[in-house]
């Protein structure tokens, strides 16, 4: 049920103002459409319940446009949700293909079955890191005033053609720089204040470690969807021996041929309840503190220029020219440097906040998953244990 | 004989055994492929078969307790005697003259039920009174034999390894009830090549032992240290064990002179000629026969559809195994990707909760690498377990079908020989019949006689082959049915070792994530 996804962040989508969600996507040749409905009491909007089709590049475009805008750059905008990816089961959906002569047809039913789970997990962790992007943004209290976020949701007619504009105009300039972001930078400012001096070191140091777990988690992750294949092949193979079996062996392979074909289900279940609750669990923070990183880098740009302006300003009085040119000069830089400092505080103080709380749930909820699926595999365990001592 | 309480495996530990002292009993008699796998940090498997001198007290008779006798022996053999040390515990292998470390000895493996199939030390098997009565049966078949203590002998390329073959028997044919002697593979393999060529045992479903294997001797031969050099000596001494416990629960077998001779005598004159000789050069021996058979285009008479249906069957069904066996091999590599995969998770896991500057997070973090620390473990045991007992099982039983192959071409052999001599006769008499045209009755008389003491001798070869063919037809008959019925009982037995095990471990799985759950509840 998509209720269990939604849960890599949590306290979200709870303000009757403004309630997004996205209840339904298609799939079209890998390109997949999302339907984001929206319910609000705000006038701004034109209706208070509403629909409209998106692709993922929309979500791009306006999590684009948020970065490049200035009076946010105290904010730490939610990542952009990654490109749908159906590489992985449809490569898995080819090399079935090819292998089916060499399998049974039970066989090949039952990996085909597999197949389309695995599809379908996909497609759903991909509507639910959509939707949670949407639900940041509706949730935070400047954000969601966003002109662009509204037309967004409202926009009846293909944004496509707006994207294309709006690339034009800002060359996604400030994107790049972001992107290129030099640690260097951030960690060789000189920091005037201890709050942030903690948080540079630990972001730095957390970001590296979050991105090394994610990727491990991924790993067993998969390693445990393989063993659910092997599962499946087990058990087909043990169907074929005991259907030829005519020696008092016969029952003895039919109830482990029965019982691998429960066990791939449950080994599938953990695999896949693992990747939610862990591995996407880790991606999504490791990507929420690589926006953390940003905000630091753009305050870090902001200290940059002020303390530029502060040379300039220097050099003007030693040249006693432009004086109040450089001083109005320092007075911006000094004030963008302060509103950044103060939004970036409230900013990185709440993201730890809700690290925490939405870890926390992770973990219970994984920790309950893996007792519930091993509580049934003892339950099957000893139903074939029972059984086969009968005999 | 031993009260069948002897026994009685100690309890198979679980999470909840909190006595050291007991796990380390129960670990002893648990399969010695599960330490292999048991990660070196584990004091349990250390203390393994380490001096446990309480258990030999209060087991009378611990049956495979070393006598004093076998120790002078043992040292005649020019082999250490009681280097009693689990190999996989202490990597260094020491010569010991010590002959009183007999109380150090360790129980080599759990009970065992001679006249089955049932192969490896079981210490997970429950004593169910069905298990009980069946112990009970056996015990009138008594000869249990285990195989333990792999010791490298000698160094560099002349090195090998010699196992302790320990018998507890109450049979009056041998020598005492207890004894044991000390074997290496080319022993195994020599006994198997006597049995094999015996007359009297065509029609036989002889035993395999297992495969020669250059790459894991040399191994061996270079260190026993190493992970896969421990993993392949496990490996081949449990399948030399399930060899000759196959061995000696085969009524026709236990009674073979050399049988008796490989379970007691002291020095065995070393086998030679074993380079063809090993499972699989057996096996490619019985592939070539199988085939010639199959394109032989004599017909045989109508009891033979038995035959040829059996021998059908057992075709179809080893090229199935031969499927299950590939995959449950990759199983076993998948399960230990996992494995590794988990313990590099759970550093990475660790190092985050270090880098956490939440408190309560941070600890839990760390505690979900531990969790995931004990999962790792219990993947390994489980690989061990999807190896030891599951692929084992099914190459024991692909090799074994081999065998039946092979019985079945014997019975072809034999009746090939007596329609040869069926045609050598019928050429004889006609030979015999020209005479009797051809010549003159002066000569006659002499000639006469000349052919029909060839004749003769022909009819009762004739007569001979004859019997012998219907011989091993019954033979071979008798011997597919026993063998299936043991099949089914060692499959049985087999598969609930394996799914107890993986049950324990589910078990255990369940104990670990309940222990964490307030741990993540408590995080704020």
């Amino acid at each position: 049920s998509s209720k269990t996804l939604r849960s890599v962040s949590v306290d979200l989508n709870h303000d009757a103002s403004l309630l997004i969600d996205i209840p339904d996507a298609l799939c079209e040749r890998d390109k997949v459409k999302f339907t984001v409905h929206t319910k609000t009491t705000l006038s701004s909007f034109q209706k208070p319940d509403f629909s409209v089709p998106r692709q993922h590049e929309d979500f791009i475009w306006l999590h684009d446009t948020l970065v490049e805008t200035e009076d946010y750059a105290g904010l730490i905008i939610p990542p952009a949700p990654p490109k749908p990816d159906f590489d992985s089961p449809r490569d898995k959906m080819h090399k079935l293909g090819e292998g089916e002569a060499t399998m049974t047809k039970e066989e090949y039913t039952k990996m085909k079955q597999e197949l389309e789970a695995e599809y379908l997990a996909v497609f759903k962790k991909t509507v639910q890191v959509h939707e949670i992007f949407l639900q940041r943004l509706s949730s935070h209290p400047v954000l969601s005033k966003d002109r662009n976020f509204q037309i967004f949701l409202e926009y009846d007619q293909d944004l496509s053609v707006r994207r294309k504009n709006a690339k034009e105009m800002f060359g996604g300039f400030f994107k790049n720089m972001v992107k290129s972001a030099d640690e260097v930078l951030i960690s060789g400012v000189k920091e005037v204040d201890d709050f942030f001096e903690q948080e540079k070191t630990f972001l730095l140091d957390y970001y590296s470690k979050i991105k090394d777990s994610t990727a491990k988690a991924e790993k067993m992750t998969r390693a445990h969807k393989n063993i659910a294949d092997d599962y499946i092949h087990i058990s087909a193979t043990l169907n074929s021996l005991a259907a030829d079996d005519m020696t008092a062996n016969k029952k003895n392979l039919e109830k482990l041929s029965d019982l691998f074909e429960k066990f791939r289900k449950v080994e599938g279940r953990v695999a896949s309840d693992q990747d939610l609750k862990l591995t996407e669990l880790l991606r999504y923070y490791m990507r929420d503190i690589q926006a953390a990183k940003d905000l630091l880098y753009r305050r870090a740009r902001a200290l940059a220029d002020y303390e530029n302006s502060n040379k300039a300003l220097d050099k003007a009085r030693l040249k006693s020219k432009d004086i109040p040119q450089a001083e109005e000069h320092q007075r911006q830089c000094l004030q963008k440097f302060d509103k950044l400092s103060e939004s970036g505080k409230k900013e990185l103080t709440s993201f730890k906040g809700r690290r925490v709380v939405a870890f926390r749930k992770n973990f219970i909820e994984m920790a309950e998953l893996e007792i519930k699926h091993a509580k049934n595999s003892v339950a099957l365990l000893q139903g074939c244990i029972e059984l086969l001592k009968s005999n | 004989m031993a009260a069948s309480s002897d026994r009685n495996p100690p309890p198979f530990p679980t999470a909840e055994e909190s006595e050291p002292g007991l796990c380390d009993m129960a670990d002893a008699d648990s399969d010695e492929g599960e330490d292999i796998f048991v990660s070196n940090s584990n004091p349990v498997s250390v203390s393994r078969g380490v001096s446990q001198p309480d258990r030999v007290s209060e087991e009378p008779s611990d049956l495979f307790s070393e006598e004093a006798a076998s120790s002078t022996a043992a040292k005649a053999n020019g082999v250490h005697s009681d280097d009693d040390n689990d190999l996989f515990a202490d990597t260094n292998v020491e010569l010991s003259t010590d002959k009183s470390s007999s109380s150090a000895r360790k129980e080599p493996s759990g009970p065992r039920h001679a006249s089955t199939f049932t192969p490896s030390p079981a210490a997970m098997q429950p004593t169910s009174l069905e298990q009980l009565e069946e112990e009970e049966a056996k015990d009138s078949f008594d000869v249990d034999v285990a195989v333990t203590n792999p010791e490298k002998i000698g160094d560099g390329m002349n090195a090998y390894v010699a196992y302790k073959v320990s018998t507890r028997t109450s049979l009056p044919m041998f020598r005492s009830k207890v004894f044991s002697v000390r074997r290496r593979f080319s022993d195994f393999l020599g006994l198997y090549e006597k049995l094999s060529v015996k007359q009297s045992l065509h029609g036989c479903i002889i035993p395999l032992p297992p495969e020669k294997s250059v790459v894991g001797m040399t191994k061996v031969k270079v260190g026993m240290d190493d992970p896969s050099s421990v993993e392949f000596v496990e490996r081949r001494r449990a399948a030399l064990e399930r060899y000759l416990q196959r061995v000696v629960s085969h009524p026709s077998l236990l009674q073979d002179p050399d049988v008796r001779e490989f379970l007691e005598r002291e020095d065995l004159p070393r086998a030679v000629n074993t380079q063809a000789l090993s499972g699989a050069g057996f096996l490619k021996m019985i592939n070539k026969a199988s085939d010639a058979v199959n394109k032989m285009t004599i017909k045989m008479n109508e009891s033979d559809t038995w035959f040829e249906d059996k021998f059908q069957e057992v075709e179809n069904e080893e090229q199935q195994l031969r499927k299950l066996h590939v995959v449950v091999d990759s199983l076993v590599i998948h399960r230990k990707e996992l494995c590794g995969n988990t313990a590099v998770f759970a550093k990475s896991l660790a190092m985050l909760g270090n880098s956490e500057d939440n408190t309560a997070l941070s600890r839990a973090l760390s505690q979900l690498a531990e969790v995931e620390d004990k999962m790792e473990q219990l993947h390994q045991e489980q690989a061990a377990s999807d190896f030891f007992i599951f692929a084992e099982l099914l190459g024991d039983y692909i090799r074994l079908l081999g065998a039946v192959r092979g019985c079945f071409d014997q019975r072809m052999r034999a009746w090939q020989r007596w329609q040869e001599a069926q045609s050598t006769l019928q050429k004889k008499r006609e030979a015999e019949a020209k005479l009797l045209w051809a010549n003159k009755p002066d000569k006659l008389q002499q000639a006469k006689e000349e052919i029909t003491e060839v004749t003769v001798a022909w009819e009762a070869r004739v007569t001979q082959y004859e019997r012998d063919f219907d011989r091993i037809g019954m033979t071979v008959r008798k011997e597919v049915l026993r063998f299936e019925k043991e099949k089914a009982k060692d499959f049985k037995s087999q598969i609930i070792k394996y799914l107890e095990a993986m049950l324990q471990s589910q078990q255990r799985l369940i104990k670990f994530w309940e222990a964490f759950l307030p741990e993540a509840k408590a995080i704020a």
